[in-house]
């Protein structure tokens, strides 16, 4: 069957009442889950909004020379920020990528729009509860609540709402792939980026279920109605707080796959490896609530290496196939539409311009160099013994969520603007600069908050000088500085993240409608990829055969990419081994 | 247009189950074998390294071990700093320390290259042990006995601060370890300042 069989199929299958089609992809948009995406989108920018606040004034207060805020402040935004951004933003995002992408990508409708609004209004309440709770000071028990700590029982009654919401969202998801795939509004198999979704549609029941395990009981904990364990709540808490951060993963990679099609015209490699790669995600990912149970006294040994490492890494295995996949399809993409020189050309002359690309990019390498290493080098049991709970946690996890998911979801909005609000992207000078400001800084953030974390400064922690304590405690002096690196690295990516706040909301309240786009014709406001969409020839076939003739040994037809993953690997190792020596030098525990 | 080269947006026309060229091929041998190291090292270490999170692990309840804490200081009790007792434990023993908001206690002890069995547990929240400035770092749970068996390598006058968010009053939680090169007498104050 040829794909114009498939255009006459949508027609019949009403793509005229409640759809559009898209003038710039020719795709049929289901207006109704439009609509839906747009709110989650703008729920999801207001959450990043207040975080981002949250975390000038963090950064301020851990600036030892700034000290911002009163201890009791500086506690209740931190819980702020992480319920704020790690929740509220990443999950609103997620549901609009899961809409987006059962609908969308697959020319299909909404199934259940009665249900998906219910779903985003219990969202939304959850949120708003949680909000109230924790800015009233009713809730100073940080984002990871550990029982005993007690807060308001409207806050767990809230986080219970926002879940069950999202959880109703996801099976809205896949009511829409099968009604889809029964309506016929595409052929063959789901592409890959939509397949990326369901994995992370997959891992989003499997964390929303240990919500529920955790957050129900919890909430009948502080009405006095039963009694949870501490470590029982560490360890099914982390099942959600986790396993979250792998519907993150998951969305991101598919996002990976999303905007390298869109703005360079990556290729797809190889099916198999990168859906098996997908999968290897869903059966081992969801262990990861080991990694901060490493030195918890309720675990045994075997319990904590099965458990950390994935069952022998396979999600490790999974990302360090996907971090060769991308890149390698991004370089075919490129080669494939005649930028076939040397080894880096490809990389050189892409559109280093079009902000969905330079996210991409930042994402994807940022992601893997700092957060992946430092994530499999920390979660590690007995490596965990010189990082639990001092500042390389937040510097690995902002390396992964901040730079990598939040980065990756800023690209993909660049796209959004345009093709689901049709309007352009407000300051759009600002656009294209946005990704260097927000990774940049990020880099910066990570990196120093890692090399303090080090020295063993405490994360969640109000005063390393300890004035107020009764035994002084006198940190190496260059710790002032890297602190002070860590606030300048932060501000300069919080700068970064009300820029991108600032662009969302004016291009989607005041921002001018799209228009016609002249393919050809770089228009202010337009990604790089819209104007010039990165279209490949109609012999693609016979070029990529050609590319793979030419390059038959180990190095293949993406040779750039074999030396870039390589220099990704003696990275690892070094850092890895590195740890195991500074290890080796503590005092003997056992 | 149909063509087998495609992006992610695009579905894949029938079988997509095809062999990957021997580039993909390869880099998943050498992931999957890195794998495998990665993963090797925790036995391993657990064989032949010296700093396992291992321990005599056991229940408790913040009462019996708040009792048990009282006993071993009584036991043991050589001075007191700023009101705090200063324990001095023989070699072997067992230690405990309790933590509880927003305090460490008792103050101990201990001699160089000398094994003692730490045990942590909480009277309250969940606290964090991290010892300054060496930077070993355990979890500290109510209701859980975390004990571990610990050699100091290098004598001096740590701290142990709090890193688990334990309430507005975290930041103040500071203890106090004293390791000395050799013996002291039992008679003399454990403070050095």
């Amino acid at each position: 069957m040829t794909a114009a069989v498939g255009d006459s199929e949508f027609a019949r299958a009403g793509a005229g009442a409640g759809f559009r089609t898209c003038p710039a992809t020719g795709r049929h948009i289901h207006l109704g889950a439009e609509r839906l995406i747009k709110v989650h989108a703008v729920a999801s920018v207001v959450s990043l909004l207040v975080g981002a606040i949250a975390a000038v004034l963090l950064v301020l207060t851990r600036w030892q020379a700034v000290h911002l805020l009163p201890a009791d402040w500086f506690y209740r935004i931190l819980g702020v920020h992480g319920m704020s951004m790690l929740i509220f933003f990443i999950i609103f995002f997620e549901m609009a990528v899961l809409l987006f992408a059962s609908t969308v990508l697959l020319n299909a409708r909404n199934s259940a729009p009665k249900t998906s609004w219910a779903a985003f209004g219990l969202m939304l309440a959850g949120a708003l509860m949680v909000e109230a709770m924790m800015w009233s000071g009713r809730a100073d028990v940080l984002f990871t609540s550990y029982v005993p700590l007690r807060a308001d029982p409207n806050f767990y009654l809230g986080v219970i709402f926002f879940a069950v919401g999202a959880l109703v969202t996801v099976g809205v998801f896949f009511a829409n792939l099968v009604v889809a795939k029964r309506e016929r509004t595409y052929e063959g198999s789901v592409p890959l980026v939509v397949y990326g979704a369901l994995t992370a549609a997959i891992i989003a029941v499997i964390t929303l279920v240990h919500g529920a395990a955790i957050y129900i009981p919890t909430y009948l904990w502080s009405l006095g109605l039963m009694e949870v364990d501490p470590q029982i709540y560490r360890m099914i808490w982390w099942g959600l707080g986790h396993s979250s951060q792998q519907i993150n993963v998951a969305a991101m990679v598919a996002i990976w796959y999303m905007l390298g099609a869109l703005t360079i015209g990556s290729v797809v490699l190889n099916e198999k490896i990168s859906r098996s790669a997908f999968v290897l995600y869903i059966l081992f990912i969801s262990m990861a609530s080991a990694h901060h149970l490493l030195v918890d006294p309720g675990m045994g040994p075997a319990w904590k290496v099965v458990n950390t490492s994935y069952f022998m890494y396979m999600a490790v295995l999974a990302s360090m196939i996907h971090g060769f996949t991308v890149p390698a399809g991004m370089e075919l993409g490129m080669r494939l539409r005649g930028f076939t020189n040397g080894m880096f050309d490809w990389l050189r002359r892409a559109p280093w311009g079009d902000p969905g690309f330079s996210s991409l990019v930042f994402s994807l390498v940022v992601f893997g160099f700092v957060g992946g290493i430092t994530g499999v080098t920390i979660g590690t049991e007995q490596i965990n013994i010189i990082v639990h709970n001092t500042l390389r946690v937040p510097g690995h996890f902002h390396a992964t969520v901040v730079s990598g998911t939040a980065m990756a979801f800023m690209g993909a909005t660049y796209y959004l603007i345009p093709l689901i609000f049709q309007k352009k992207v407000a300051f759009w000078k600002g656009a294209v600069i946005q990704p260097y400001l927000f990774a940049g800084g990020m880099l910066v953030f990570t990196l120093s908050m890692t090399f303090a974390g080090s020295f063993g400064v405490p994360r969640r922690h109000w005063d390393i000088t300890f004035s107020g304590a009764q035994f002084d405690v006198q940190f190496n002096p260059i710790v002032d500085l890297i602190l002070a690196v860590v606030a300048l690295g932060g501000l300069t990516a919080a700068t970064g993240a009300f820029l991108f706040v600032a662009i969302a909301v004016k291009s989607v309240f005041f921002g001018e409608p799209l228009g016609a786009i002249v393919k050809g014709t770089a228009m202010a406001g337009v990604p790089r990829g819209l104007t010039h969409p990165p279209v490949h020839a109609p012999d693609v076939d016979a070029r990529n055969a050609a590319l793979h003739r030419a390059a038959p040994g180990v190095m293949g037809p993406a040779p750039g990419t074999i030396v870039l993953v390589f220099v990704f690997l003696a990275a690892f190792i070094v850092y890895f081994f590195v740890n195991w020596k500074i290890l080796s030098f503590l005092w003997r525990i056992g | 247009m149909h063509t087998d080269t495609h992006t992610g947006l695009d579905s894949p026309k029938g079988i997509w189950w095809k062999p990957a060229h021997k580039s993909e091929r390869t880099w998943v041998g050498i992931a999957f074998a890195w794998c495998m190291v990665l993963f090797a090292m925790m036995p391993l270490w657990h064989w032949k390294g010296g700093q396992n999170p291992s321990g005599i692990r056991s229940r408790t309840t913040p009462a019996a071990y708040g009792a048990r804490v009282g006993e071993f200081i009584k036991q043991y009790q050589t001075g007191t700093d700023r009101g705090w007792p200063v324990v001095t434990p023989p070699p072997g023993a067992d230690v405990y320390l309790a933590a509880v908001s927003f305090n460490w206690y008792p103050i101990l002890r201990l001699q160089k290259d000398v094994q003692y069995t730490l045990h942590l547990s909480s009277l309250d929240v969940n606290h964090g042990f991290s010892l300054y400035p060496i930077n070993v770092n355990f979890q500290v749970v109510p209701g859980y006995d975390y004990g571990l068996r610990v050699s100091p390598n290098t004598s001096g006058d740590f701290r142990i601060i709090c890193n688990e968010f334990c309430g507005i009053g975290h930041h103040n939680m500071v203890g106090r370890v004293i390791v000395d090169d050799a013996p002291v007498a039992a008679a003399v104050s454990g403070g050095t300042r």
